[in-house]
């Protein structure tokens, strides 16, 4: 299973590329006229397509694309005036660093609540837990993030408002603010970086969590009610020793095998969330680009992600053979 | 009484489906008859700048907005929106992934698998990053919201239907039917087809929830239908300036998606258990 998608990771990334490619292409937009405006004469539009390689057949013009993103040229975004491939770099920890400490937040919140939500199956707590999930999935993510803010930053001024550090923050080593301070050993620091991630982290992880405490919830109950549950129950063993020992150990395979799915959502609700709270990731790289109608930075975005989440579920895929050998095969 | 009766008493005793069910009524309700609801109508197009950012009172029941106009007219007009962008966008992504998934799944063989690895790359990206290069690519309009949403939400359905239509496949009664003669056609009309409609259902109620999330963003983006039109997500974008002041011009529109995308939601939860056959006789074994 490893080897086929290591050996589909390639194409995988290649037909994305391909995909964005044609939708950027075939769309009937036209990028140059786009780019020099409507007064640009017919002559100036010519010249700029010869420029920028238009005039080409499409497979020439994929051919070359190719070349650009494997050598990591993507352009110049008009909104920073640097290559796209720098920004997107630069910007990349700390959109990392959020989405880390959000699904973190997300399994620590979920899986406790989902276990013992399973275990209490129909109490009120179970009953609420579950209203809570479905709640928490209908939520616009940028509308929670502003309501978060709104009452933590604006009415009770517990937490900051945007950003990711106060003052200049530690010296760049991994571009992981919470890391970097400790390496740099300043403890005002680490506390302005956490004050600083802890709204858009878990305006980030109560989605990721309701998925969870789903998924964990519908896991624990298969558990419970299997047979080899029951034969440890009937040899006497204490009910909190099975659920230590087999139901958190199932649960938390399901868990891990969702873990690809629940980056993506975390990944979505980035995008947006980052822009509320001028996190300096990504997300708010490709909003400040749409704004700046910047179309070379969105592509590139694009494929940033795609390849992002590619390698993500490659990830999934080999922890999770090594916890749950049984798919392995 | 018909047979219909207690099926609709069955589906009543699930109590958060029903609370879906209901939501979904108001929806549509306030949708129909937005130009009657509302009390003002003509808010959705125009401004009264002296009445702007008022908080909610007995003539503007949630407030008024930036340009002085009434929000609870313009929730409900855009409510229009919602459905609209929710059911051509699911709708039409049904129509194209559902028969490709079909026959993808009914024929196997190489197209059937180059298929699905075409539609391993659209999941490959969450649906709005794909779907912000699409409508960034086209220009912000609703029209190319609801194109971009289609585009990106197709290869999903291929890859359930597909997975349905092998399971199904090897069946006795699919066997049986080939064995009197049916042709392909009517096979994966006739009976694959109604065999997992039931999956197709669930997951069409709870995708109408999350394609409003994505077409919210996409609006809050700016990516959605220029102003003054009252979609949702950029009524959010709009009072972000305006906070912590006109805490009500945020809250308005940002619980009428909360309460759609609940519905949606429920009631998919709810289906999933009322056509489920095995739940059902579970639930009568107890």
């Amino acid at each position: 299973m490893i080897v086929s998608r290591l050996v589909w990771f390639v194409p995988t990334l290649a037909g994305l590329v391909v995909i964005v490619f044609l939708i950027s292409n075939v769309i009937p937009t036209d990028p140059v006229r786009v780019l020099l405006g409507e007064n640009a004469t017919p002559q100036q539009v010519e010249a700029m397509r010869v420029k920028l390689g238009y005039d080409k057949p499409l497979t020439t013009q994929l051919l070359r694309h190719f070349q650009d993103v494997l050598s990591g040229n993507l352009g110049v975004s008009i909104y920073s005036q640097r290559p796209i491939w720098e920004d997107l770099s630069q910007r990349l920890p700390a959109t990392l660093e959020l989405t880390l400490v959000a699904i973190t937040l997300a399994i620590a919140l979920g899986i406790p609540l989902g276990v013992m939500s399973a275990l209490k199956r129909n109490s009120l707590w179970d009953q609420a837990v579950r209203v809570l999930s479905v709640a928490g999935l209908a939520m616009a993510a940028f509308w929670l993030a502003m309501l978060l803010q709104f009452l933590f930053s604006m009415k009770l001024g517990t937490a900051p408002l945007n950003g990711r550090i106060d003052g200049f923050g530690p010296t760049a080593v991994t571009g992981f603010m919470i890391i970097d301070s400790l390496i740099d050993g300043d403890m005002e620091a680490l506390r302005s970086a956490f004050s600083h991630i802890a709204l858009p982290a878990l305006t980030l992880a109560l989605p990721a969590a309701a998925t969870i405490v789903r998924f964990t919830r519908a896991g624990v109950l298969d558990v419970i009610n299997s047979n080899f549950v029951l034969y440890q129950r009937a040899m006497g063993m204490p009910p909190g020793l099975i659920v230590w020992k087999y139901v958190l150990r199932n649960a938390l395979i399901s868990t891990v095998t969702q873990i690809g799915l629940i980056f993506g959502v975390l990944v979505t609700n980035a995008v947006v969330v980052e822009t509320v709270f001028d996190w300096p990731g990504i997300g708010t790289y490709a909003v400040q680009s749409i704004l700046q109608s910047d179309h070379k930075a969105i592509i590139a975005f694009t494929i940033w992600i795609g390849a992002l989440i590619v390698v993500v579920n490659l990830l999934v895929d080999i922890v999770h053979s090594f916890i749950d050998p049984r798919g392995a095969r | 009484m018909g047979g219909w009766r207690r099926e609709l008493d069955r589906f009543t005793r699930d109590r958060a489906a029903t609370l879906g069910l209901i939501l979904l009524l108001l929806l549509v309700v306030a949708a129909v008859f937005a130009p009657i609801l509302s009390p003002f109508p003509g808010d959705v197009a125009t401004f009264h700048t002296a009445n702007r950012l008022r908080p909610p009172d007995a003539v503007n029941w949630l407030g008024t907005d930036r340009m002085g106009s009434d929000l609870l007219s313009r929730i409900l007009f855009g409510a229009r929106i919602t459905i609209t962008i929710a059911f051509v966008a699911v709708g039409s992504a049904v129509v194209i992934g559902v028969p490709i998934g079909l026959v993808a799944g009914y024929y196997g063989g190489w197209p059937s698998n180059l298929l699905m690895r075409v539609s391993d790359i659209f999941l490959a990206v969450p649906q709005i990053v794909l779907a912000i290069a699409i409508a960034q690519t086209l220009g912000p309009s609703i029209e190319n919201v609801i194109l971009a949403l289609s585009i990106t939400y197709w290869p999903f359905w291929a890859r359930l239907v597909f997975a349905e239509t092998r399971s199904v496949k090897n069946e006795i009664f699919i066997e049986s039917a080939i064995a009197l003669g049916a042709s392909p056609l009517r096979v994966m009309t006739m009976h694959v087809l109604p065999n997992i409609a039931s999956s197709i259902i669930v997951r069409t109620s709870i995708g109408m929830g999350a394609t409003i999330l994505t077409a919210a963003a996409l609006g809050f983006l700016g990516l959605g239908a220029p102003p003054p039109t009252p979609e949702w997500g950029r009524m959010i974008a709009e009072s972000r300036e305006f906070l912590p002041e006109a805490w009500w011009y945020a809250t308005a529109p940002g619980i009428a998606i909360f309460m759609v995308v609940m519905g949606f939601n429920l009631l998919g939860d709810g289906l999933r258990d009322f056509l489920d056959p095995r739940i059902r006789r579970g639930a009568r074994g107890k």
